[in-house]
């Protein structure tokens, strides 16, 4: 019999173009992703070297860091539009397909990619962006790379890297009742901090994570790299061919039955062995709220912030301390005391049309409070219509949210989408960074149906204890 | 890519844990479609206030380290995002070695990839350069060919790093060129897997 394997060593054994010991091994890549930050600096260096892209149908490229989410066409910066006008030009040199500010397609890559299908079980995926992850909830094994590597990948279609190591996290038992799957894996870095995936490849396991839907799934995936490891990956199962089945890039008919027995077969072998393996318990998960500059900064609703004093080392303490100051809290405060001005509904964790049919759940038939500026980016165009299509936007736009165009906007704030220095936000985004969403703006990070909460309650609230959260939509 | 082998200069220490690539190079700076001239936005937030005036406060304003070209910090460095322009941004200030006790996937490779030696220390050791570069003005000589770090007196390092990066540094490779001379075993896959042209 053979060895079992987990999904991770069969889809790299799968890719595998030339091995040489010592080396990296070189990996095919079968998707590339591009967007307009990473991408012009690896066109110029095909040009330079009068390099061609190998294989332009394997790489699809989009607009969404910098794109406007109010006025699509005013884009006051002139370098911003340079950089989009880049892309263009760039794509139609390379005859790379692109969905740009006015294609239908268009979105943030992390959404589009599943949306159309291109997103499959088994491939290998690469992107400029280090949320690359999100894919792995397909069974992909997806990860996010330089500029460097871009031009290597748009030149060779291939990719040196060396073999990962493998982690599992297994999570058993169920998610309470108002328990989403951002507050598991923010619930996860709290518990193992913000590098113990670093050299890992994670593989997500156990019955909490066979019970998330897709798009539950790429939110977990998605926030591997806030974690280290570069992807995060989920064995493909029914949830996941039927996610599939009739998507654009996906095939259909008899195809789509083959596919799907390729891809099942993908799965991780019972008894096969992982280099590491952590566990966390999905009852114990309350819902979460980041309350420092990076992921692990995080608490469940119901407690306070921590005090630098209750830390070991004398740099671990002014860590704490440094963080507090930057956020502007104070020890042991309560975080539910803690209000906010703003509330970002979006980014690549938290934009599809599930999480918007979740926070729309929260706010029906409520208001905002009048402090806040509350603002919702759906993922993509498609999501965007699906939910207005649903009447979500009017939901939204009664309780006081503006409902935007789509693209990152508030999560990096690289366009005009930017939350005043000391202001706080309340954001379904992945990092909370100092500087983030603004200079010197405050992020904390949360569920979509949290963000609701606090939109409408000026402040963090236990979503659980706002009435008609479960209703079933 | 600049070959790098031996490397002595003066040392910056940044006492903090997990610098992510928003700090090293903030998203406003981003937008160019260059390689270059990323370096006067190291750090930007940190070294300037909301004015552009330099912040007194934050330790690589002080003059004494202008001509520094080894950074050292605390675990984790590079975290966060993939961006190659905080590599840039630090390669174009003037550093040509990094030194932490970890260093996030992608900022390792992309480091490596523009000719930056990251080395990695232990916890201790890190926090003893540290230390002393934050008394004195201290110089360390890094050697990659025997994987050494060391100052005149009290340090003598070693450090770990895959023969493949070490080479690649060693000799400024142009990785593309080598994937290149591979170019027949692609298209042997490509046909193998039917991945039609
Ligand atoms: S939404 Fe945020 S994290 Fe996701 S790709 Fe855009 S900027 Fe990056």
């Amino acid at each position: 019999m053979t060895q079992p394997k987990t999904i991770i060593e069969k889809i790299w054994e799968n890719h595998i173009v030339h091995q040489e010991p010592g080396k990296p091994d070189l990996l095919y890549i079968d998707l590339h992703l591009i967007h307009e930050v990473t991408s012009p600096q690896a066109f110029e260096g095909l040009r330079m070297k009068g390099r061609k892209v190998r294989r332009p149908e394997l790489t699809f490229a989009t607009m969404d860091h910098n794109v406007p989410t109010k006025q699509r066409h005013i884009i006051k910066d002139e370098v911003s539009k340079k950089q989009m006008h880049t892309l263009k030009e760039n794509c139609e040199e390379f005859g790379v397909p692109l969905a740009d500010i006015d294609h239908p397609d268009q979105g943030i890559v992390h959404v589009i990619g599943p949306e159309l299908g291109l997103t499959q079980p088994g491939k290998t995926i690469v992107c400029g962006d280090s949320h690359t992850s999100t894919h792995g909830a397909f069974g992909a094994l997806a990860f996010g790379i330089g500029t460097s590597e871009v031009e290597h990948v748009l030149s060779t279609q291939t990719l040196g890297q060396a073999a990962p190591k493998t982690l599992e996290v297994k999570v058993n038992g169920k998610l309470g009742t108002g328990v989403t799957a951002k507050d598991l894996i923010l619930a996860i870095i709290a518990k193992h901090g913000v590098r113990f995936g670093t050299g890992y490849v994670i593989e997500y396991t156990g019955e909490a994570v066979r019970n998330l839907s897709m798009e539950e799934r790429m939110t977990v995936c998605n926030m591997s790299i806030e974690a280290g490891a570069r992807a995060g990956l989920i064995s493909p199962d029914d949830t996941t061919i039927e996610y599939l089945r009739g998507r654009r890039h996906v095939p259909d008919g008899e195809a789509f039955d083959e596919a799907a027995d390729k891809w099942r077969a993908l799965a991780t072998d019972e008894g096969a062995s992982y280099d590491a393996t952590v566990e966390i318990d999905a009852n114990e998960v309350e819902p979460q709220v980041t309350w420092g500059t990076n992921p692990s900064m995080c608490i469940p609703v119901s407690s306070n912030v921590p005090d630098p004093a209750s830390q070991e080392k004398d740099y671990e303490q002014d860590a704490v301390q440094r963080a507090l100051d930057y956020m502007g809290l104070k020890a042991n405060q309560p975080i539910d005391s803690v209000k906010i001005d703003y509330v970002f509904i979006g980014s690549c964790t938290n934009s599809r049309l599930s999480d918007l049919k979740k926070a729309a759940d929260v706010i029906q038939g409520r208001k905002v409070d009048d402090k806040v500026t509350a603002l919702v980016v759906p993922g993509s165009r498609t999501v965007k219509e699906q939910a207005e299509a649903e009447g979500l936007d009017v939901i939204f736009k009664t309780a006081g949210f503006e409902w935007r165009e789509a693209g990152c906007s508030m999560c990096l704030a690289m366009n005009d989408d930017i939350v005043p220095p000391g202001e706080r936000c309340a954001s379904t985004s992945n990092r909370n960074f100092e500087g983030r969403q603004g200079n010197g703006a405050r992020t904390h990070l949360v569920s979509p149906e949290m963000a609701a909460a606090a939109a409408l309650e000026g402040h963090f609230v236990d979503v659980r204890k706002i009435t008609n959260t479960t209703v079933n939509r | 890519m600049e070959p790098i082998r031996v490397h002595s200069g003066l040392v910056y220490p940044l006492n903090r844990s997990n610098v992510d690539t928003d700090q090293i190079i903030p998203k406003q700076f981003l937008k160019r479609i260059e390689r270059q001239g990323f370096g006067q936005f190291l750090f930007y937030n940190w070294r300037f206030d909301e004015e552009g005036e330099k912040r007194d406060s934050f330790t690589m304003n002080d003059e004494k380290y202008n001509d520094a070209s080894i950074l050292i910090a605390g675990d984790n460095f590079g975290c966060g995002s993939s961006r190659e322009h905080a590599p840039w941004a630090i390669l174009d200030y003037g550093f040509k070695v990094i030194i932490a006790p970890s260093f996030a996937d992608i900022f390792y490779n992309n480091c490596v990839k523009n000719g930056i030696l990251p080395v990695k220390l232990t916890e201790d050791e890190t926090q003893a350069i540290i230390k002393k570069a934050e008394q004195q003005k201290l110089h360390l000589t890094v050697d990659l060919e025997k994987q050494l770090v060391v100052d005149e007196d009290e340090f003598n390092f070693s450090f770990d790093i895959s023969d493949y990066h070490k080479q690649m540094l060693l000799n400024g490779w142009d990785e593309i060129a080598v994937t290149l001379t591979n170019e027949e075993k692609i298209t042997a896959y490509e046909e193998r897997q039917q991945i039609i042209g």
